[in-house]
């Protein structure tokens, strides 16, 4: 009992960095249908910027508010610098800019950081939390938490505010939403600054559990879309529930079968989703409306 | 047609003078491919740096019996092709007279073929033991290896009784070849692997497998073959689990950065390692005490950043092979060959060498020191 329960903490705490990483995903999927394969790069700059404010004397707090700002204004100059200019290319072809710009950016990050492996103090200390015979580090229950409400803040965001509304009525025909007057260049903007900070907050937020370095950002990003894809597309209730089944399969199938396969679990139960239902758990059919 | 004429003059009068102007000895060129960027950069890094650091430090003395040497050096980015490309360009093109590379054991092998057939002496500064078992005529290395690791470690637990031992390694190349070495070795030492679990090389989380290894009747140990981050978060998850029996890490882990990234977890695991990583609690009468304090002062000064041993492989190697053209007395590639396989008693950062036409890496078990970490240091423990 008290493994299985260790099992879930695990995946818990893995699943939401997975999960955070899918809502980043589905906020740039929401306003243009892009994929962005440089999230995990922000989440990577969220935790290296950090690391390295506090080195340079900023205390921790301020570092990470800071760290999620840079973050977000890179978010904001890649839309500008990158995706902005090719607006008229094809879907595919922004996608391809994107994995471009998160290779740029881990060359930079190799030259302005460095190419160690980085971390800093937990939160709240690291003594491990008791429950029923299973261990939780605070920092977990941090990552957890986090997730959570940015969760929730995006749900409402989406569903309860115009400008939410506006984001995924650009997603939807932006020529229709520029008619109505919404300004499709400013909510581009703001969901690649938006994703660029929820992305740093994951960094922020795990670096104390996963350590961080330049290139953390690939395996992140791959699994994170994995989670995004389980849960479908585009939907931040599918983000939060992909990206913990993900985590859970990997910790379950570690515990109770073998490690060799937990990978491959994985992404086994993934393509059995796809095969059934094509668009996720919880993402909404594709209709073309002619 | 007269503007062309007179280039061409003017080309061949700079060539003439070009020409003039080189010293009446050659420079021994010396090559080098090494994985500077890309996965395997935190190795190649420090190596490249060292070389460079070297070559300008010997001809600042004057170079090798009055010859400048010149170091041609590639970044092959941990990639196997890319370092099959440089060692073929080093030795048709730059024409060197040995090369020093091959960070990693992938690298290293893609290179091996091409200094086989060019006749040209290799020596590598990666890990595995296929590099030099079986013996290549023509292919030294300085770095100790992963069964070395493993017979190391088996040794500790021996000497404090335990036998039953939990593996979790990680599912990256040195760590999957550890693996395997140790558990060849397990027999040898009377070891028996009750656990054989793993972990990717980005995992965020290894409570799993631990919970799984610690749930075992009777386990006494557990050793953990990784380098990255993987051993830091076995450390920690495997305090979080409060798992009450030794942890053995491997030296791929030998730097400072690992205690700090481990932070209070780390107390108590022991792992084999160079003497370089302990440089100051040698005891004065340890042969390796001067060079490895030396290396570490010199590097530490050039480049301002900390040692590591794998900046000492690169070390190690160029000494080896400078000393090797020193007794030579030639930079003919055969002589030099031959001079590198009478090494003999040269005190390294590794260890102290002794090779032979059997062992093209002179290495044996007393180039490892058990380590302790206590107290947020290393002790060494005998």
């Amino acid at each position: 009992m008290s493994d299985l329960l260790q099992f879930v903490f695990s995946g818990l705490t893995v699943g939401a960095v997975y999960a955070l990483v899918a809502l980043g995903f589905t906020i740039i999927y929401n306003a243009s249908d892009v994929v962005n394969f440089s999230q995990g790069e922000f989440v990577m700059l969220g935790g290296m910027s950090t690391v390295f404010l506090s080195a340079a004397g900023v205390p921790l707090p301020a570092a990470a508010i800071l760290a999620v700002v840079i973050t977000a204004a890179v978010g904001v100059a890649l839309n500008k610098f990158a995706i902005e200019p090719a607006r008229n290319a094809s879907v595919v072809t922004i996608i391809i800019i994107t994995i471009g710009a998160s290779i740029f950016l881990r060359g930079v990050a190799q030259i302005v950081f460095d190419k160690q492996l980085h971390r800093f103090e937990s939160f709240s200390g690291d003594a491990p939390i008791e429950i029923l015979g299973a261990t939780i580090l605070p920092q977990s229950i941090w990552v957890i938490f986090g997730a959570s409400v940015i969760f929730a803040a995006l749900y409402v965001f989406f569903t309860r505010t115009l400008t939410g509304k506006a984001v995924l009525a650009t997603a939807n025909n932006r020529l229709a939403a520029r008619l109505v007057g919404i300004n499709t260049n400013f909510i581009m903007t703001l969901s690649f600054a938006l994703s660029a900070a929820i992305g740093a907050v994951a960094g922020v937020l795990v670096t104390p559990i996963t350590l961080t370095s330049y290139d953390i950002g690939i395996a992140l990003a791959l699994k994170g879309f994995a989670a995004a894809m389980l849960g479908g597309m585009g939907n931040p209730f599918g983000a939060l529930v992909g990206g913990l089944l993900l985590g859970l399969i990997e910790a379950l199938t570690a515990g109770y079968i073998s490690s060799t396969y937990k990978d491959a679990a994985a992404f086994i139960v993934i393509l059995a989703v796809l095969f059934i239902m094509p668009s996720g758990l919880f993402g909404r059919a594709a209709v073309n409306r002619v | 047609m007269t503007f062309l004429t007179r280039l061409k003059s003017t080309a061949a009068a700079v060539a003439i003078i070009g020409l003039a102007a080189q010293p009446a000895l050659a420079d021994i060129k010396i090559g080098a491919s090494l994985s500077q960027t890309g996965p395997a950069s935190f190795l190649g890094d420090p190596e490249a740096k060292t070389l460079k650091m070297l070559v300008d430090e010997i001809n600042a003395k004057g170079g090798i019996k009055g010859e400048k040497v010149e170091l041609v050096m590639y970044d092959d980015a941990g990639d196997a092709n890319n370092a099959r490309t440089f060692a073929t360009r080093l030795v048709e093109d730059d024409e060197v007279v040995a090369i020093i590379g091959g960070t990693t054991t992938g690298t290293t092998m893609a290179m091996v073929p091409v200094a086989e057939e060019a006749e040209v002496p290799f020596i590598s500064l990666a890990g595995a033991v296929v590099i030099i078992d079986p013996v290549k005529k023509w292919v030294f290395k300085t770095p100790h290896t992963d069964k070395m690791a493993c017979a190391k470690i088996f040794e500790d637990l021996k000497a404090r009784g335990l036998t039953r031992i939990g593996l979790i390694s990680g599912t990256g190349g040195f760590e999957m070849s550890m693996r395997e070495q140790c558990l060849k070795l397990a027999p040898e030492y009377g070891m028996e692997i009750v656990a054989d679990e793993s972990y990717g090389p980005k995992d965020a989380d290894m409570t799993p497998q631990l919970t799984k290894i610690a749930g075992v009747a009777g386990l006494q140990a557990v050793v953990n073959p990784g380098f990255g981050q993987g051993p830091a978060i076995v450390t920690r998850n495997f305090r979080q689990l409060n798992i009450q029996v030794p942890l053995y890490q491997s030296h791929g882990v030998a730097s400072k950065s690992f205690i700090e990234l481990a932070g209070e977890a780390a107390e108590g695991v022991r792992l084999p390692a160079a003497a370089l990583l302990v440089a100051d609690k040698l005891p004065d009468s340890d042969p390796q005490k001067a060079v490895v304090v030396g290396y570490r002062d010199a590097y530490e000064k050039a480049t301002g950043s900390p040692v590591s041993t794998f900046g000492g492989h690169a070390y190690d190697a160029f000494m080896i092979l400078v000393q090797a053209i020193e007794r030579a007395g030639s930079a003919e590639p055969v002589a030099i060959r031959d001079e590198i396989e009478k090494t003999k008693g040269y005190v390294g950062t590794g260890g102290i060498v002794n090779m032979s036409p059997e062992d093209h890496m002179g290495l044996d078990l007393s180039a490892f020191r058990m380590l302790e970490i206590r107290n947020g240091d290393w002790t060494i423990v005998e």
